[in-house]
């Protein structure tokens, strides 16, 4: 009698969790069927390839103008400005708040990097708009502040706490006996750092790596009030450039539901899921790669 | 074979404890332990858990350093030079004195690489030294003929007993003089177990090995000589035999027969 009813209790769970997991698909296909349902009518009116490649951005113009190449190269320039800067400043933090430090700044350093994740865009962007900018365009004699360089340093900044705390996470779970092994050859601590832990937290440190990449290329307020928003394709990174994100959130207040620009933004929108879903993929692929090699070794 | 393992007293000290206390945060983990340990003989350390065995043996090549909050008093000596001189470098120390641990730990890459770790980190860059070192270090571990075609596969691939030979062949690699083992077949099975006793027969001949084991059979089988720890004490130090067969001391014979612990 009993364990009849912990069997139900038990299928019971099983079924709430599954519906929950379905629930999450579901939505993610539903968003999914929603942009390309807004979105697709712009791909027809002004074709695929014409929208990706087209330089001319002219949504009011008579006939309106949908390219949306220089938006697609402001997003990549900023985001993989960001990354450059971001990644290695982020794993470094990570290996001296893992490898180095004493526990009780190690624990303090984290609590506060954690909490700067937190911290709204919109503070970000005002941050980077009235310290960083006059900042930059001083140090670097430039005409405008507002650049790509201003974007991806902001963004940068955003992306850190993301990138050290999963990468410290990563190096903290280097078994203790790799290191021990290395330290017991003769090795150096600093060799033992280089040689053995950074490969072994190695699959970590990529999903760190993605993590702030995807969370510099989807972030919208921040890029809009540093980037400097200039529809054009930017010629180093010191030109304003204007990110797909940022343009749907200046245009959105001015289409006309249904219309052909509101398409045109939602077509922009699934390139901005696309060139997302990529990177996903990639860190995906790469992930199962590393870890159906550990798992298959182990056997 | 048992008269011959007597025949050891005369071998020079190759390791000495003189006094050694060790401290961590206030609890005094070892007591005055004074040990001699003779060049190329088996040493083996038995006593119950957190007796202080292990900490011992990580005194004797400097592996508490890495630990916050340990501190030492006392002497100890590697062909008469205190390893704790202002002077030496524990780097350098534990190229001499080299360890194998609890639970097999190669590194996660390619069998040859875990071999050529550490010659590489002391400078040999040479492929066809590596090379030589690789064969060389496999074949005194008894491994080489198992991994032989796969020196590029992942370490991880191979078994527990094999993984642990690695990591002998991985010491062994890096030419040291004395090799500690904490409890070096704890995680083995019988047939790995005894592999891996053979090999430190084999390799005292070449090396002085300190071994610490939970096992007494191990250490009747496979030592010259026994230190029995308690508490932080060395209690008794004497050949294997007389230990197994005649010790001097109550709790030694307790411990031994099985009383306690």
């Amino acid at each position: 009698m009993k364990t009849r009813l912990s069997d139900y209790y038990e299928k019971g769970i099983k079924y709430l969790l599954g519906l929950i997991a379905g629930t999450s698909i579901l939505i993610l296909f539903l968003i999914f069927f929603l942009l390309f349902r807004e979105g697709i009518g712009a791909f027809h009116y002004v074709g695929v390839l014409d929208f990706i490649f087209g330089t001319k951005w002219l949504p009011v113009s008579e006939p309106p103008h949908f390219g949306a190449l220089p938006m697609i190269i402001g997003s990549i320039i900023v985001t993989l400005g960001a990354g450059i800067i971001a990644i290695p400043a982020g794993i470094g933090i990570a290996v001296y708040l893992a490898e180095v430090a004493p526990r009780s700044v190690r624990e303090i350093a984290k609590a506060v990097i954690e909490l700067l994740a937190g911290i709204p865009s919109v503070v970000y962007g005002f941050l980077g708009l009235t310290v960083l900018a006059p900042i930059i365009k001083d140090l670097l004699d430039l005409p405008s502040a507002l650049t790509a360089f201003t974007a991806a340093l902001v963004l940068a900044i955003m992306a850190l706490p993301t990138v050290v705390s999963i990468s410290e996470d990563a190096l903290d779970a280097v078994p203790r006996e790799y290191r021990e092994a290395s330290l017991a050859l003769g090795a150096t601590k600093w060799e033992t750092t280089v040689k053995i832990v950074l490969p072994s937290a190695r699959s970590g440190l990529m999903a760190a790596s993605m993590l702030g990449l995807g969370r510099a290329v989807g972030e919208t307020m921040a890029v809009l009030m540093v980037a400097g928003n200039a529809m054009i394709i930017p010629h180093s990174i010191f030109d304003p450039v204007r990110t797909i994100t940022a343009n749907i959130a200046a245009e959105m207040g001015e289409t006309v539901q249904g219309g052909l620009h509101y398409q045109a933004l939602f077509g922009l929108g699934i390139i901005l899921f696309t060139i997302t879903f990529v990177i996903n993929l990639i860190t995906d692929l790469i992930f199962t790669k590393t870890s159906s090699v550990k798992r298959g070794a182990s056997l | 074979m048992k008269m011959l393992k007597g025949g050891y007293m005369g071998n020079k000290n190759k390791m000495e404890t003189r006094n050694l206390n060790l401290y961590y945060k206030g609890f005094q983990a070892l007591i005055n332990v004074s040990l001699p340990i003779k060049e190329n003989t088996v040493t083996a350390l038995i006593g119950p858990s957190g007796c202080g065995k292990s900490t011992f043996l990580r005194t004797l090549n400097r592996m508490n350093d890495v630990i916050d909050g340990t501190r030492i008093e006392g002497e100890v000596l590697l062909d008469n030079d205190s390893i704790y001189d202002v002077g030496v470098d524990p780097v350098v120390l534990r190229k001499k004195v080299g360890m194998v641990f609890q639970r097999p730990n190669p590194f996660p890459m390619s069998i040859y690489d875990n071999i050529a770790y550490g010659p590489r980190i002391h400078g040999h860059k040479k492929k066809d030294t590596l090379n030589e070192i690789v064969e060389n270090s496999l074949r005194a571990a008894a491994l080489w003929d198992e991994v032989k075609d796969r020196l590029h596969k992942s370490a991880l691939g191979l078994s527990g007993g094999q993984q642990q030979r690695l990591v002998i062949a991985r010491v062994l690699a890096v030419d040291p003089q004395v090799i500690l083992m904490d409890e070096p077949a704890s995680a083995l099975d019988p047939i790995s177990t005894a592999k891996l006793e053979d090999l430190i027969h084999q390799l005292k001949s070449n090396y002085t090995i300190v071994i610490v084991t939970h096992n007494m059979q191990q250490a009747a089988r496979v030592s010259d000589f026994t230190g029995f720890f308690l508490n932080g004490e060395m209690i008794e130090y004497d050949v294997t035999n007389t230990i197994f067969t005649a010790p001097r001391i109550k709790r030694t014979e307790d411990y031994i027969t099985g009383r306690f612990g």
